[in-house]
């Protein structure tokens, strides 16, 4: 078991960035980076990210950081894990270093899909991590195809109509060796994950939930709470598919096994106010009924039934 | 950024990483977070939730020039020993 005691000191994210109280980007990325060490190639594709690293000619990130178009993650990719391969063999790199795309739920779920399925599908040997605030959050708040249903952004003024998509399925049924999914409530689960992918070869894909202070309408002081809450009421389940077996991990494994009672999706609903409009309408019940649905639905689809505790 | 040109070996911009690249970013902070020696029993949970780096692993000390005051690890204190304190400006 890895305690918080085993995590390195060394901080590779350096203090006085450029990003918002309380960002989640900032805190995947510094987890991430302990998790991966300093033989890591970082790819940002155009996101909040390309934006908290600083400004040129400074840097918040002490890594080799390419920061590269919205579409082309995957692409990008490709280019730099062929790259490294090419100079471990030539003699001029003596350790192969990982290489990772930092990518948000924008330049993932909709732009960038193409080129990650892609790399996906050509076997790169590389880890993608979409950082998933469920919005176009540096360009001041837009609905993505990760915008759950009832969200408020600029361009959903009455709450998104439409669920979101279900990407670390769609990266399952790619057949790549390692996909995950990750919150912030449960950093020590986060680290192992990224220190699996590490360890595999061919292409891993590793979601965090990212609320975003405010983007979500929400305290910066209660970031953690919101991941944790998010993971309680099962409107994000965690758990890792190794060679296509799916296994529950942190607080969705005690859910399933009926160790803790799933929280109502409405004590999460109610901790932002990206959703207070919704809920305050004539539709706030139907679109919460929606909402608990789509959690036994999604339990139900990874899990094969949904046990009559939850 | 000429000898950045020339080390890389091809024309591109190179930012150097640095502590504090958006300046004393501690100025941004509403509150400021206090911590209470006696209660804090080393959990480490405030340093692992701390978004900006600004808490140390060793004796969880804070980096008042660049904590941001988010209050993050307020919240996540299990023991109650750090509290938010209004900053006062002259
Ligand atoms: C082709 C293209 N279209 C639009 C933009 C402008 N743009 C930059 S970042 C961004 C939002 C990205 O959203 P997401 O990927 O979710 O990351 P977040 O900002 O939420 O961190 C947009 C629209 C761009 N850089 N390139
Ligand atoms: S808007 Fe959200 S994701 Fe973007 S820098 Fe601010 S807190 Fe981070
Ligand atoms: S207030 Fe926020 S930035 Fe400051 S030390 Fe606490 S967690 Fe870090
Ligand atoms: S979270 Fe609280 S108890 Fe734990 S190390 Fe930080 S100040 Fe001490
Ligand atoms: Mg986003």
């Amino acid at each position: 078991m890895v305690s918080f005691k085993d995590l390195p000191e060394e901080e590779l994210f350096l203090a006085g960035s450029t990003a918002c109280q309380g960002c989640p980007s900032s805190l995947a990325l510094r987890i991430a980076f302990k998790a991966l060490g300093s033989n890591t190639i970082l790819i940002v594709v155009a996101s909040c990210t390309s934006v908290l690293q600083g400004s040129y000619p400074l840097s918040a990130i002490n890594l080799p950081l390419m920061n590269v178009a919205f579409a082309t993650g995957g692409a990008s990719a490709s280019g730099v894990a062929a790259g490294v391969k090419a100079l471990v063999k030539r003699g001029e790199l003596a350790e192969e270093p990982t290489v990772l795309v930092w990518a948000g739920d924008g330049g993932t779920y909709d732009i960038g899909i193409q080129s990650l399925s892609g790399a996906a599908e050509r076997e790169t040997d590389f880890i993608y991590v979409c950082y998933n605030n469920e919005m176009y959050s540096n360009t001041g708040t837009q609905r993505s195809g990760a915008t759950p249903l009832g969200a408020w952004t600029t361009t959903t003024p009455g709450g998104k109509v439409q669920h979101r998509k279900d990407i670390a399925q769609i990266m399952i049924a790619h057949r790549i060796p390692y996909v995950a999914t990750a919150s912030l409530a449960y950093p020590l689960d986060f680290y192992q994950k990224m220190q699996k992918a590490k360890g595999i070869r061919g292409t891993k894909y590793i979601e965090m939930l990212a609320p975003c202070p405010p983007g979500w309408k929400f305290p910066s002081a209660q970031m953690i709470e919101v991941s944790r809450l998010a993971v309680q009421s099962g409107m994000w389940l965690l758990y890792e598919n190794e060679d296509g077996e799916t296994r529950f991990t942190g607080g969705t494994k005690r859910i399933i096994e009926g160790k803790v009672k799933k929280k109502p999706v409405k004590d999460y609903l109610e901790m932002q106010g990206r959703f207070r409009q919704v809920l305050a309408s004539p539709e706030g019940q139907e679109a919460e009924d929606l909402l608990e649905e789509q959690v036994s639905d999604s339990i139900r689809r990874l899990h094969g039934w949904v046990p009559e505790y939850i | 950024m000429k000898e950045d040109s020339e080390e890389v070996g091809y024309m591109t911009s190179v930012s150097r990483p640095v502590k504090g690249c958006a300046g004393d970013t501690g100025e941004w902070r509403v509150f400021r977070p206090v911590k209470d020696e006696e209660k804090c029993n080393n959990c480490l949970l405030c340093w692992i939730f701390c978004p900006e780096a600004t808490i140390s692993k060793d004796g969880q000390e804070i980096d008042y020039q660049y904590c941001k005051g988010c209050g993050i690890c307020a919240v996540e204190c299990p023991t109650g020993a750090i509290t938010m304190v209004k900053e006062e400006k002259q």
